[in-house]
């Protein structure tokens, strides 16, 4: 064989070598710790809900999450006729893949469409906190709307009259840090517990002011201060809000709850 | 004696981003808070020392034509390989700072020193070299972090240090320092300290 022609023959083999090899390292790394991954994952997710009503204190072991979690139900609603089914099993329910999924979501309206999400599940996945009598005393409910660079993703508790507000917390947001990246910060968010969302006819009225919420006002108890440098992330709360607790979101299920028939 | 000067020049005197300038994308990115500098110094460090360690092993066997692409795949299986670990054990660093683990395969420190040392020294030195500068990449990291973090948000690794105005203290948060420019000024005060005290940094006119 010529030399060219080896020298070619051993650019293919170490090529070839070196890449089976760091493949095979990648996927037992990947194999071995995913165990440990989903763990994780799963464990973040309900130390999301629990915070979020403020059930948990941040920084709690995982045990007492776990343990926190299985007190509180979760219920699959439809949001057409905004009652519990059982279409889908909970425990494989992802509200959030299930928006993206062309069988299990619906498109929204274009008219309806505030929070600029496209498509939003059929189901969502709604957590119950309950009295030892089985009364609710909290209902969480996963909301999300476009920010300015991202989706945030979060969750908001309410009140056994399903409108005052018990907690709110973002899970996952890409917005800037400092600025928008403020919506988790736990000062802004304990401004939200006791605001309300809806006024006396039952309309959306929630909404992140201007600047800082005027106290004197009527509207104040529907207002929690604007973030600094982050108006358009603050638009995007309210319009996230607008939606999900308009008519198109979880409006049905909540006069359901009202009325007592979950 | 070889081994404490190949981890202690690129610290100082011959640091690779105060004086390649190299690296300084990460630099920007993810020094707003000091805990997430740590991850990623850590990180950074295990993946170049390693690099450079595996890049050495085999540099007699790779044919000079496939030399990069040969760099490459060891640097982005560390890459992918570091980012399960953060993943498995620090999950709530990883979740904010995702995207620039991933971006370790593109910081050019790496490359350059698989390329410049790796490629012509031995294992063992290459493996201190690489340690040597990823501790030169985390000494002006934290430098960065601190004073961003500092000044952008009045805390350090979490802990508020000086009370917020908006929290009814004293203190007006810079919010300039929470954008990635900001770290270009400090940086750039860094090198002008550094080349001040050590003018042979300086380059030629």
């Amino acid at each position: 064989m010529s030399k060219k022609g080896n020298e070619s023959l051993t650019t293919i083999i170490v090529a070839g070598a070196l890449c089976l090899v760091c493949s095979l390292l990648v996927s037992f790394t990947v194999v071995s710790l995913k165990e440990k991954q989903t763990k994780n994952k799963e464990l973040d997710f309900k130390k999301n809900v629990l915070m979020s009503a403020g059930l948990i204190e941040p920084g709690v072991s995982a045990e007492v999450v776990e343990s926190t979690f299985s007190k509180i139900k979760t219920i699959i609603v439809d949001f057409e006729s905004g009652e519990v089914t059982t279409k889908v099993d909970p425990k494989n329910y992802d509200q959030n893949k299930a928006a993206s999924n062309p069988e299990m979501n619906v498109r929204i309206p274009s008219g309806e469409d505030v929070a600029s999400l496209n498509t939003r599940a059929k189901y969502a996945e709604i957590y119950l906190v309950q009295s030892e009598g089985g009364e609710i005393e909290k209902v969480i409910l996963p909301v999300k709307g476009k920010g300015l660079w991202s989706t945030m993703y979060g969750f908001l508790a309410l009140g056994s009259d399903t409108n005052t507000i018990k907690g709110f917390a973002y899970y996952s947001h890409g917005e800037t840090p400092g600025l928008g990246g403020e919506v988790d910060n736990p000062k802004w968010k304990s401004q939200w517990i006791g605001k309300k969302v809806y006024n006396d006819n039952w309309d959306v009225q929630f909404k992140v002011a201007k600047g800082s919420v005027n106290s004197g006002s009527d509207n104040a108890i529907y207002q929690v201060d604007g973030l600094s440098g982050a108006t358009i992330t603050g638009n995007g709360v309210t319009s996230s809000m607008d939606y999900w607790f308009g008519s198109h979101g979880y409006k049905k299920f909540l006069e359901n709850v009202r009325e007592g028939r979950i | 004696m070889r081994i404490k000067e190949l981890i202690l020049t690129p610290i100082l005197s011959n640091n690779p981003i105060a004086l390649g300038v190299l690296g300084v994308c990460s630099a920007l990115a993810v020094t707003v808070q000091l805990k997430n500098v740590f991850v990623m110094c850590a990180a950074v460090t295990m993946v170049v020392a390693l690099a450079n360690m595996g890049v050495s092993l085999i540099r007699n066997h790779v044919p000079s034509s496939i030399r990069i692409i040969v760099q490459m795949v060891i640097i982005a299986t560390l890459v992918i390989i570091a980012e399960q670990f953060l993943k498995a054990f620090v999950y709530d660093q990883w979740k904010t700072m995702a995207v620039y683990v991933g971006l370790i395969i593109t910081n050019c420190i790496v490359m350059g020193r698989t390329e410049a040392f790796g490629m012509k020294n031995g294992p063992i030195e290459s493996f201190f070299d690489g340690i040597g500068n990823g501790l030169g990449y985390s000494f002006i990291l934290i430098v960065v972090g601190f004073f961003r973090e500092l000044f952008g948000s009045g805390a350090l690794l979490g802990f508020q240090v000086f009370d917020l105005t908006k929290n009814g203290g004293w203190y007006q948060p810079n919010g300039l320092m929470l954008l990635p420019p900001s770290a270009f000024f400090i940086i750039g005060i860094i090198i002008w300290v550094i080349r001040t005290r050590d003018p042979s940094q300086v380059e030629e006119q």
